[in-house]
């Protein structure tokens, strides 16, 4: 296989990075983190490197190819999220519809805090 | 303690149920929308998916006037129950330009002679690259472009009957 893949950058067929991994490894391991926190869009629950559907493929290429044009990987997040909305990455920003998902545990955490606080109070008396 | 409060925790566990039970029993097809719909389309340059018509870049969608941009393929069948609505959205004097997803050219020509040929250019785009430039997570999709080439609306699986008027209004729209 790394004979072939050798041959094929020997040739100067360029190799398909839907399917094979960017030659620099570094590059490789930014790009293969981003891929798994990228949600693909036709199967649902799987990320686009978990998947094996064509379209999967397709946007691992161009992740792919964006990193190894020296994008960062939130750059790249940055674009597909400019295209799909945070519906298409697992991390998803800050905002407000995502907030109450940061804020929820704080202000449970809170109450509870109250509660107790409260029931203590009572016991003491 | 007031007597109130004691009811929080049972209304809390029952607005969690509630929402559960809406969540599980509404339809799991969630339909991605694209992001990208009043905003203008990217760069691209397509080559010719058949012989005799041509390929599709990002100025032929920049023309002045509204029209329709089609993600189909020959392998999917709603696009074959959505061909006649092209047709008759052709017949109203619509240009519809597309790109062909995982096709060859054998293929689409079929395709065009059996189910009729709405497109002015069509262009390959194998890699999906147009597709996800423009956010489109399927096929058939069908993207209203405006005079400057601005997305200005997106329609979601095949065209009935019923989405032609909706689309002419929004090609109106984006005059």
């Amino acid at each position: 296989m790394s004979l072939l893949l050798g041959l094929a950058l020997a040739v100067g067929t360029p190799v398909d990075l839907g399917y094979s991994q960017i030659p620099d490894a570094g590059k490789e391991a930014k790009a293969a983190e981003l891929m798994g926190t990228l949600r693909c869009l036709v199967c649902q629950g799987q990320s686009i490197a978990d998947s094996d559907v064509d379209m999967a493929a397709d946007m691992r290429r161009i992740v792919r190819q964006k990193i190894a044009a020296g994008e960062s990987p939130e750059a790249v997040r940055g674009w597909l999220i400019e295209r799909y909305g945070s519906y298409v990455t697992y991390d998803p920003p800050l905002s407000w519809t995502t907030a109450p998902l940061w804020l929820a545990p704080l202000l449970l955490l809170g109450a509870g805090l109250w509660l107790a606080r409260g029931t203590l109070r009572r016991r003491r008396k | 303690m007031k007597r109130w409060t004691l009811w929080v925790p049972l209304a809390v566990f029952l607005a969690v149920v509630a929402l559960a039970a809406w969540r599980l029993t509404g339809t799991s097809e969630a339909v991605v929308k694209s992001a990208l719909v009043g905003k203008p389309l990217p760069e691209f340059m397509l080559p010719a998916m058949v012989e005799g018509k041509p390929g599709l870049n990002r100025a032929d969608l920049a023309t002045g006037k509204p029209r329709l941009l089609n993600v189909f393929a020959s392998w999917c069948v709603p696009c074959i129950a959505e061909a006649p609505q092209l047709m008759k959205l052709k017949a109203a004097g619509v240009e519809i330009d597309a790109v062909a997803i995982k096709d060859t050219p054998g293929a689409v020509k079929a395709f065009l002679s059996r189910h009729g040929d709405p497109y002015a250019r069509i262009g390959n785009d194998y890699d999906r690259i147009v597709q996800i430039g423009i956010g489109s997570s399927g096929v058939p999709e069908t993207f209203v472009i405006d005079g400057q080439g601005r997305v200005a609306a997106q329609h979601i699986g095949d065209i009935r009957a019923e989405d032609v008027p909706k689309l002419l209004k929004a090609l109106e729209d984006a005059r």
